[in-house]
């Protein structure tokens, strides 16, 4: 029985099972994952994990309420007969669900799919063993010093209700996150992610790596704080503009004015006209489908040429603030966001940054002014100071502390023209499928503190 | 379940080195009641069981959700086959490890059980306080919370080990906003930094009820206050602050997994090396941190940690110095230092690492007017709103909800957006004034991340406000 056949069947019985006016919410994740971690080129932690959960949500009107609980996948045999562990734990949650939904008052923000939008999306299974791909790995950090993870293995979301709509998202994919280190704090970020595992396309990623390392071989140069010109690397600038995933992307963040893009509505903050940030979930690795059933759009455009297009807005938002939603998850951030290009191409970066900080790798970000979207954060990893468009030495670690409507906005220089695909490998509860997909930005002014 | 369980684990019988199962299930619910408008209550019944092999001197992990019998035995296989294939690699000899075989039972101690409350009347708690927020048409967002957990863990091991452990925790909040053009700021109680162990009295403990006004009135004030201003001045920190600070720049650094660079690929690695340990200045005379299970309602308290090992209470930094660091039992053998039972998993589906548990800063003598009126220019901070600090663990900026400047020994006005800066290695080194046990407070935050796979755990910081001398201080745009 595969993850699918299970979640149906299991959804065809419960849905069966309303009663009256009432409707069923069926959301499932699951996943198989093997995750071996590493540290100085050996095996730190390998594992197996092997989960499933559903999110059973029960309405009657506007009454509403729901549960989450680890499915088992397994069966036991009982009067003879092999039986689902998980029917009859489920419906016993929906009993309870039941008693509950007495106790509670109509909730005038409730809103769910009540169109049958049915979709499905897999890929196939064509990734090898997971210890082929530890021996490669083992082998690329011979005579180096390698710490990293590798996830491999699929990942599965559904949804079902009781109104006949089908959803189903299933992956299989690998995303090796690691880094090489030289000493201390020295070290080169990498990544190979997909839905194949090709040995020389991860050797062609080492090989690259290793190169960046020699560099980090130089004296490291601190630098006092100040302004600079830097170079952001597509990663770095995912990573800073991520941070308009902290609630500054939705209807809601706007309505309660704890949006960090306040300003570009109250006083019409602009920014350069070459931003221009959308969800895309056309072009994602993640489900198409949200927690109550409405399918997400291709892509919403949140910022155009500089000014603000839309907010995403879930079907709580759309019901309280009387619009119509977007495909929005509860918490209204977006999965696959993305930057437009730019016109300057990666290869002209170096001579035109001159000279400045180019910036690989940003870490532990947060606002320290949100209303101003003000940011801080560190460099980390392969970051270089540059004179003359040539890389002279690496940088030991700075702190930066700067507003996006400034780095941006008047100080931004341009945009590279290629861009970079980045999928997320968090792992916080369950394998991530967000992605990114940024180019890299010069940036003038840039502004170091510590 | 537990018999079941258990008796699945027995039948298994593997022919390996040693073997362990860690079952974990945990209930939640949380209760939001949001601008008087109660938000969807949801529950999650999260259940699961962990296997771990040590064969051939491998070691190798696999968690499953399928408690069935054959679950079980799937879940072996893997383990076993993952401990053998990277015996030969492995960063230790996991065969060199010696392992508890503990056997007991532990239980929080909780005087009103979320559970025998009615809905009704736990949904009413939230209520009553969320419709004492909104006092101003300038409050635009408003919401009281209560987010309960019910832990339970089973820990057997194949050398006959069986513990049981059964948790507690409840986490209430409160957030209010305002806003006035394009300016908005807010007041919040708990949420991220307050948890304890226990049920409802948590409540009366810490005066949940007389919170909501004192939030609406100060998010007015802070409105209308001026930006903090910029200079080197001394700072007060309040216990709500305290805790953040302990955590990222005492917590995370001593974290000896991060010292063996275990965690350099994700959360960083650390300042501190092993040499230091023993010898090192950390801080002032006043500096006195404590790994400490032993406070009963502390977010983080237990009686034995994820490998078995008994938890009791240690001096990490005694007088200033560094005494050891935050490593269980497979860290202490891979560096060979003494440690503290601290190997933890924030689930059934990840493994234990190193993780700082309760780590609390142990009270001084100084009441809280003593250290306001040593002040000739300073600030006082409440209230963690913004966190960064490096990957080494070493240069940080933090900001607050909430200051009130502090002139010629006396609070003056509040100002906003107060922020500062500065280095782990020396900061702490600046402190001159730590509250007495009156002042001391017991916090924590159910969200520390951290590892690879990652994984986000509950730990407990308790400590008195605390003053530092000639720190770098700055406000908003």
């Amino acid at each position: 029985m595969t993850m699918k056949s299970d979640f149906y069947g299991l959804a065809d019985t419960l849905c069966a099972k309303m009663t009256g006016s009432e409707v069923l919410l069926l959301n499932f994740n699951g996943e198989e994952t093997d995750f071996v971690r590493f540290n100085m080129s050996q095996v730190r932690q390998p594992g197996h994990v092997q989960q499933r959960y559903l999110r059973i949500e029960l309405i009657d009107g506007q009454r509403h309420t729901s549960a989450t609980l680890t499915l088992s996948g397994g069966s036991e045999c009982r009067n003879g007969r092999d039986e689902s562990v998980d029917l009859p734990r489920s419906i016993a949650v929906i009993e309870q669900l039941r008693q509950r939904l007495t106790e509670l008052p109509e909730d005038p923000h409730l809103l769910y799919n009540t169109e049958s939008t049915s979709s499905e999306t897999q890929s196939d299974h064509r990734l090898p063993a997971a210890n082929e791909v530890v021996d490669q790995i083992l082998r690329a950090g011979i005579g180096h010093d390698l710490v990293g993870i590798l996830a491999m293995g699929s990942i599965c979301a559904g949804f079902a209700n009781s109104l006949g709509q089908r959803n189903w998202f299933a992956s299989h994919s690998a995303n090796f996150d690691w880094s090489f280190y030289l000493r201390a704090d020295k070290a080169v970020k990498c990544a190979y992610a997909g839905v194949e595992w090709k040995a020389d396309q991860f050797q062609a990623k080492v090989d690259g790596a290793l190169e960046q390392l020699s560099v980090l071989e130089r004296e490291p140069r601190t630098i006092p704080p100040g302004n600079y010109r830097v170079f952001l690397a597509p990663g770095a600038l995912a990573d800073l503009v991520g941070m308009l995933n902290w609630g500054s992307l939705g209807l809601k963040s706007y309505e309660t004015k704890q949006t960090s893009l306040l300003r570009m509505i109250t006083n019409k903050a602009a920014l350069d006209a070459s931003v221009t940030l959308r969800d895309n979930t056309a072009d994602g690795v993640t489900a198409n489908f949200q927690s109550q059933g409405f399918l997400k759009p291709d892509h919403v455009e949140l910022i155009s040429a500089g000014t603000h297009a839309d907010w995403l807005v879930s079907p709580r938002s759309a019901r309280e603030y009387g619009v119509t939603a977007n495909g929005a998850d509860d918490w209204e951030s977006a999965s696959c966001l993305e930057l437009a290009a730019g016109t300057i191409p990666q290869a002209q970066i170096l001579e035109q940054l001159g000279t400045g900080v180019f910036i690989n790798n940003v870490w532990y970000l947060n606002f320290s002014d949100r209303p101003a979207c003000r940011i801080t954060g560190m460099t980390r990893f392969a970051c270089f100071w540059v004179e003359d468009g040539q890389i002279v030495a690496p940088i030991n670690v700075m702190r930066f502390d700067e507003t996006l409507y400034r780095a941006l906005g008047e100080n931004l220089i341009g945009l590279t023209q290629e861009r970079e695909m980045i999928l997320d490998a968090g792992s916080y509860s369950r394998r991530a499928t967000s992605s990114a997909r940024f180019p890299g930005a010069l940036i003038d002014d840039f502004h170091f503190n510590l | 379940m537990l018999e079941t369980i258990e008796r699945h684990f027995r039948a298994l019988a593997p022919a390996v080195d040693f073997c362990s199962l860690r079952f974990m299930a945990e209930q939640n619910e949380e209760i939001e009641v949001r601008q008087d408008v109660l938000q969807p209550v949801d529950t999650a019944d999260d259940v699961g069981v962990m296997i771990t092999v040590v064969d051939q001197g491998g070691l190798g992990y696999a968690a499953t959700s399928d408690l069935t019998l054959s679950g079980l035995r799937g879940a072996l296989e893997h383990a076993t086959n993952w401990a053998r294939q990277t015996a030969s690699h492995a960063v230790v000899d996991h065969g060199q490890i010696t392992r508890p075989a503990p056997v007991g039972d532990y239980a929080a101690h909780v005087a009103l059980p979320w559970s025998q409350t009615p809905l009704s009347d736990r949904i009413d708690r939230a209520r009553s306080q969320c419709a004492r927020l909104k006092t101003d048409d300038r409050i635009v967002d408003w919401s009281a919370s209560l987010w309960w957990i019910s832990s339970e863990q089973l820990y057997l091991t194949s050398d006959g080990g069986r513990t049981h452990q059964r948790f507690e925790y409840l986490i209430p909040g409160l957030s209010v906003t305002a806003n006035e053009g394009s300016e908005t700021v807010s007041r919040r109680y708990g949420g991220f930094d307050f948890g304890r162990q226990g049920g409802l009295e948590i409540l009366d403990q810490v005066g949940f009820d007389q919170q909501a006004p004192r939030l609406a009135q100060e998010v007015l004030q802070l409105l209308a206050a001026p930006n903090c201003p910029t200079g080197t001045m001394d700072l007060l920190l309040s216990p709500d602050q305290m805790y953040l600070q302990i955590h990222e720049s005492i917590g995370h650094p001593l974290e000896l997994d991060r010292i063996l660079g275990d965690e350099r690929n994700y959360a960083g690695t650390s300042f501190v090396t092993l040499d230091m340990l023993g010898s090192y200045r950390y801080g002032s005379d006043l500096l006195n941190i404590t790994f400490d299970p032993t406070i009963a309602d502390e977010f983080a308290t237990y009686q034995w940690d994820d490998d078995g090992v008994t938890a009791d209470r240690q001096y990490i930094i005694r007088d200033g110095i560094l005494e050891r660091a935050l490593g269980g039992i497979t860290s202490q053998l891979r560096a060979d230092q003494p440690g503290v039972a601290n190997s933890r998993a924030c689930s059934w589906n990840r493994p234990p690492i190193d993780r700082m548990a309760n780590l609390n800063l142990e009270p001084g003598d100084d009441s809280f007017d003593d250290m306001v009126s040593g002040v000739e220019n300073g600030i006082y901070m409440q209230r963690n709103t913004s966190w960064s600090i490096d990957d080494s663990r070493n240069k940080f900026q933090f900001g607050c909800e909430m200051g009130h400047l502090i002139r010629d020994g006396e609070l003056r006005g509040i100002v906003k957006k107060p922020n500062y800066k500065g280095i782990s290695a020396t900061f702490w080194r600046s402190l001159k004034g730590v509250g007495n046990p009156d002042l001391f407070e017991v916090l924590g935050t159910p969200f520390c991340g951290k590892g690879e796979p990652n994984q986000v755990i509950r730990v407990g910081h308790a400590s008195p406000p605390a003053l530092f001398a000639d720190v770098e201080v700055f406000g908003g745009e």
